[in-house]
């Protein structure tokens, strides 16, 4: 049986009530928009890079529980880091969320709090949204979708 | 085995008895996650009764073949069931004649045959199609599809708060060009029950035909379409304790017969040629290559089904127990109703505050409670009330007030996780 407080951990529901980086940046180096038809979950991706590191990433939006903490651990994660670096990141964060709940998973700090979503297949997508919308933004296409 | 004549000796229940309807359900007895099944998501679909699955394992054990082609005994067998089914059908809606029955692969085809057979042929640049806010996305697409390819433009009678279809707009709305007026006769996402007899007859009136979308009307109400007077009437099987991929477009004849055929192929012809094809006389005429043959036998042990049970009795216990839900609902502090029709079935939609749909059907699925959480492929009604999507509790005529009661129990324990 699949524990829920294994998915609506302590982290997630108060970055969902307090979402961190939850506003717009003026003229951004690079933005997004991601959706994810099945819930009707949208966000705006707003990404400001300098040379090649991230200086600052904000977010707007509506969403489930899930994709809102995941949005805002993500920003708190990526910034001040290379595209790159959030690129590798996001490719290890992927892996977290989608290996069989038995097996085991390296830690990623804070971001490990969305392992929990294993247990939870429909809601894989809730959790990648954000990055599946950074990854966008910062290949510059305008607009991306979870399905 | 005796093709024919399975159904028509079963009693009529005289009232109704939801325990021993609920024991005709093999899957309302499975658990999940523990706890036991409530399923609240038969807008979405519904469960099949043992006499659906024994009728479909019957026909595959003892009567699978082709039918219309064969002198084989088996496809008799097949061919008696499968047009059995149809009369069925018939006599289920009050239909005229077999004729006017087209077997589909569900309410989604028969609006897309209505569109591209009889809306292709017959509209011109500058018609009018006519539909409402309530309408369900296969009651929307396919009618941009054919504005797109004939000119024609489509036209959306809004909705009022309560979720009801504003009348006085729909008259307003009516107008010369109005070729096709299109609507739901029960909201899947609200639970509205339509105006559609006033519907029809003001369209009418004006020169429009009109279909009625029927998917989420049969399955709790008696449906006479010659009393509705409508000219198309779409329903699913599915949505109606029948397996999926089968459904009914039943059309007016003389409407039919001179429609073109919508797809091309086997069963559909009467004589082909390279120079000339002669099409075969209707409902075959809309009925390209082989059906699905046993999902139109389960079909027609739905109906059968549904007419041994006292189906007023049935209604009147659905109608109490979403009366219960929606009152039970309302107490909660923070919730917030979504549609508040006068004439309701089947459907309680609504909102707690705080909580996004999606996680608190996850959390209502971990306590065993099965709902559809989201837009219910009714962006435009969600747009209405500017939400993104709504937790919907849809009912069966299985469902009981206890069970309402665990769904009660469930939602507290979502406000817990979100307080």
């Amino acid at each position: 049986m699949s524990d829920l407080s294994d998915l609506y951990q302590e982290v997630i529901l108060d970055h969902n009530k307090r979402p961190r980086n939850f506003r717009t940046i003026e003229s951004p180096s690079h933005r997004a928009e991601g959706y994810n038809p099945l819930c009707g979950d949208r966000l705006n991706l707003y990404v400001q890079v300098e040379g090649d590191v991230i200086r600052d990433v904000a977010f707007q939006g509506s969403g489930c529980a899930i994709s809102k903490a995941s949005a805002s651990l993500m920003t708190d994660a990526v910034k001040g880091r290379t595209v790159e670096e959030a690129r590798a990141l996001f490719a290890r964060f992927h892996h977290v969320v989608t290996t069989p709940p038995a097996e085991p998973v390296e830690d990623l700090g804070k971001l490990s709090v969305l392992a929990g979503v294993r247990e939870f297949p429909v809601r894989v997508k809730c959790a990648s949204l954000a990055w599946h919308t950074l990854k966008a933004a910062l290949a510059r296409e305008s607009r991306t979708s979870t399905e | 085995m005796t093709p024919t004549a399975s159904s028509a000796t079963a009693p009529v229940r005289t009232t109704f008895d939801v325990q021993k309807v609920r024991r005709d359900f093999p899957i309302l007895s499975e658990r999940v996650h523990g706890k036991p099944l409530v399923y609240l998501d038969s807008a979405n679909t519904s469960q099949k009764p043992q006499a659906v699955l024994d009728a479909m394992d019957d026909y595959y054990r003892h009567a699978n073949a082709n039918i219309h082609r064969a002198t084989h005994l088996l496809s008799e067998r097949a061919t008696a069931l499968y047009e059995g089914a149809r009369a069925k059908a018939a006599a289920f809606i009050n239909a005229p004649d077999t004729r006017s029955i087209v077997l589909t692969r569900g309410t989604t085809d028969g609006i897309n045959l209505v569109a591209q057979s009889y809306g292709r042929s017959t509209l011109r640049a500058g018609d009018e199609v006519l539909i409402s806010w309530l309408e369900h996305h296969s009651n929307i697409v396919p009618w941009q599809l054919l504005c797109e390819q004939t000119g024609a433009v489509l036209r959306v009678v809004p909705i009022n708060a309560a979720g009801e279809i504003d009348l006085e707009q729909f008259a307003a709305l009516l107008s010369p060009r109005t070729r096709i007026v299109s609507m739901s006769h029960v909201s899947n996402a609200l639970g509205t029950v339509n105006p559609v007899r006033e519907i029809t007859e003001q369209a009418h009136a004006r020169g429009a035909v009109v279909l009625i979308d029927g998917a989420q009307a049969v399955p709790h109400l008696v449906v006479d379409v010659q009393s509705l007077d409508c000219d198309f009437y779409v329903f699913s099987s599915h949505k109606m304790f029948g397996p999926t991929g089968v459904g009914v477009l039943y059309g007016r004849a003389s409407l039919l017969e001179a429609m073109p055929p919508y797809q091309g192929g086997g069963d559909m012809i009467a004589s082909v040629t390279f120079e000339k094809t002669l099409y075969n006389v209707v409902p075959y005429k809309f009925e390209a290559g082989t059906p699905n043959i046993g999902g139109v036998v389960g079909f027609g042990a739905a109906v059968d089904y549904l007419m041994t049970i006292d189906r007023d009795a049935a209604h009147a216990h659905e109608d109490a127990v979403l009366e219960y839900a929606t009152a039970r609902v309302r107490e909660i502090p923070g919730s917030r109703i979504i549609g508040e029709a006068r004439q309701k079935t089947g459907v309680l939609s609504f909102l707690l505050e705080g909580v996004h749909p999606h996680d608190a059907g996850t959390i209502l699925d971990n306590e065993g409670v099965a709902v559809r959480t989201g837009q219910h492929c009714a962006q435009p009604v969600m747009d209405r009330y500017g939400i993104t999507a709504t937790i919907r509790a849809s009912l069966g005529i299985y469902n009981t007030r206890e069970e309402i009661d665990v769904l009660i129990d469930a939602l507290e324990r979502v406000r817990e996780v979100f307080a």
